[in-house]
């Protein structure tokens, strides 16, 4: 599912910040795990204990032949076979915005693990805005690239609805980056400039 | 014929197990002798052994050629190889009949030393997790101290499974494939009808007909027949006969064949009575049907829980016989209980089949499965 999400220098990224927030060891479960390049990554760096859940079967295999642990599978079905916190960390990367129902995998992923890192595109950065305002068409972008008719994007958002959702769903926002291109700025409350100049968000939250 | 990437000439060979085995309907049996062939070289330390398990109706010849003129190779001979996924020359590959076969491994169709004739219907009724004892017997006769891993499709699936739990210490990893932890209603129907088949053929004579001239064929070939249904798919069926006729252009008129398909089944029932023995069919089916280790362990959490083996299973998106969600139930389990475990749904158009056919695909999943193993122990 990574793949909806067109590859960039920004991706890179944001496997980087993923790999700096999980601690040496943790049990990791990645939702839309891809090919497994994020796994693989933090299996070689933090030597976790990995799971993946991956929709396409070419992307299973490509996570087999890197050695993981890879359940086929759609997570809009939701996490039923894990029981409550069993996981250090459960991933949802770039993937939030292409689930069916994303507030339900939300609840599961909360439900399952301690803390959950959710990474999505902000569609308010200010070239969206652009975009849309002057052209007059949904917006299309390097990291958006698909038409509306046939996006995987279905449920697109912003980071002040990310903020708004979490408040309005008991969700606790323990760490939030927020990036453009090759900048990173931080911060646990809402911030308007960061909705405005942020390409991409990545939250870690948490359910008690 | 033979090929270069292929372990040429194998010959089968035969261990008998002295002692009795208790069987789970209680009943003490012995001897067994169990045929085997085995690819490969085991190493010093005995941990390169992996012990793959036929389905229904298979035997112990896995994979090469018995003679030069040999047609056909081993069943299993296109993952199993020099440089295939279950490759030679790492590992040491062995497969042994099933318990009640007819193709060497002790069956109804053996010689009772007792009597000096056929068991037929004194041989007892056995269950999966007799078979597995049988080949655990094989096992340490060969030296193996633990598997490194069981493999089987289908049937050889569910007993690569109950491998697992029977021996939870002794296997490192387990890969199962287009296989059940219990037959759905639907499919034990099947088997009944199979079985109806031939015990209502009159030649059938309550299982005592090795020295007759006239054996249960028609039974045993209609009970192929309808194997084979369930082993393909509407999808299969379109794509391999339509509505084709059979040699002619029009309909006959009459019962004799039309169909490609009818002449397919009927052929597949013609030569399975060639190699295959009636009462084995019933007793085997038989174990099939009883295989429920969520029944016999309280549930499937409790059988799996002792073991730290690596899984991979795999299933085939258009196999109504053993659907892709009696899979899941098994890979749903081991996820609860922590266990490492990978799961792929292939997509084919070959239903049951597949196992056998989509080859490609599984000897590349097979060999990363097994590669990142090996890797992993060379890390600890």
């Amino acid at each position: 599912m990574n793949n909806h999400y067109a590859t960039s220098k920004g991706l890179h990224l944001n496997y980087s910040i993923i790999n700096d927030m999980i601690e040496q060891n943790a049990r990791v479960l990645d939702l839309g795990c891809g090919n497994g390049t994020l796994l693989k990554l933090l299996k070689d760096n933090k030597h976790i204990n990995g799971n993946g859940i991956e929709i396409s079967q070419t992307e299973v295999i490509q996570c087999l032949e890197k050695g993981l642990s890879v359940i086929q599978g759609d997570i809009d079905e939701g996490l039923k076979q894990f029981p409550d916190k069993c996981y250090d960390y459960v991933i949802l990367n770039q993937t939030l915005q292409s689930a069916q129902n994303p507030h339900y995998v939300m609840e599961e992923m909360l439900r399952v693990g301690k803390k959950c890192i959710v990474s999505f595109p902000n569609f308010a950065y200010w070239r969206v805005r652009c975009n849309f305002f002057f052209t007059g068409n949904m917006p299309k972008s390097k990291v958006l690239p698909f038409e509306w008719y046939d996006t995987p994007n279905i449920h697109l958002l912003t980071i002040k609805d990310f903020f708004e959702y979490a408040k309005k769903n008991n969700i606790t926002i323990l760490e939030g980056i927020y990036t453009t291109r090759a900048t990173i700025r931080k911060g646990i409350q809402y911030s308007k400039f960061s909705n405005i100049f942020a390409e991409e968000a990545i939250f870690v939250i948490s359910r008690d | 014929m033979i090929t270069e990437n292929n372990v040429g000439i194998v010959e089968t060979k035969f261990y008998t197990i002295e002692d009795k085995i208790k069987f789970d309907s209680g009943v003490e049996f012995g001897p067994i002798t169990v045929a085997y062939e085995t690819y490969g070289k085991l190493n010093e330390d005995g941990s390169n052994a992996i012990l793959v398990i036929h389905a229904l109706t298979g035997d112990a010849h896995a994979a090469g050629y018995h003679s030069e003129n040999d047609r056909k190779p081993g069943w299993w001979d296109t993952i199993i190889g020099p440089n295939k996924a279950f490759d030679t020359n790492k590992y040491f590959v062995i497969c042994s009949n099933i318990l009640g076969g007819c193709s060497g491994t002790t069956g109804p169709s053996s010689i009772n030393p007792e009597t000096g004739k056929p068991y037929g219907l004194s041989f007892p009724v056995f269950t999966i997790e007799d078979t597995v004892k049988v080949k655990k017997k094989l096992l340490d006769y060969l030296g193996i101290k633990k598997l490194y891993a069981v493999a089987g499709g289908s049937m050889g699936g569910m007993q690569a499974m109950q491998f697992v739990i029977s021996y939870p210490d002794y296997v490192t990893s387990a890969i199962l494939i287009a296989t059940t932890s219990r037959l759905s209603p639907q499919a034990i129907a099947f088997n009944a009808v199979g079985r109806n088949s031939i015990i209502s053929d009159p030649n059938w004579n309550n299982g005592d007909y090795y020295d007759k001239q006239e054996k249960p064929d028609r039974g045993l070939s209609t009970a192929r027949m309808v194997g084979h249904i369930t082993y393909l798919c509407e999808e299969a069926m379109y794509n391999k006969f339509g509505r084709r006729l059979q040699d002619k252009d029009h309909y006959d008129f009459n019962f004799d064949v039309d169909f490609q398909v009818e002449s397919y089944l009927q052929h597949q029932g013609q030569i399975f009575v060639d190699r295959f023995d009636a009462n084995s069919y019933l007793y085997i089916t038989k174990a099939v049907d009883y295989f429920d280790p969520a029944n016999k362990y309280g549930s499937l959490q409790n059988a799996f829980k002792d073991t730290d083996a690596k899984f991979l299973i795999m299933s085939f998106d258009t196999d109504w016989l053993f659907p892709s969600s009696q899979s899941k139930e098994v890979v749903n389990t081991l996820m609860q209980l922590g266990k490492d475990v990978s799961y792929c749904e292939i997509k084919s158009p070959c239903g049951h089949d597949a196992f056998l056919l989509e080859y490609e695909v599984q000897e590349k999943i097979i060999k990363s499965f097994l590669n990142t193993h090996i890797k992993g122990e060379e890390n600890e």
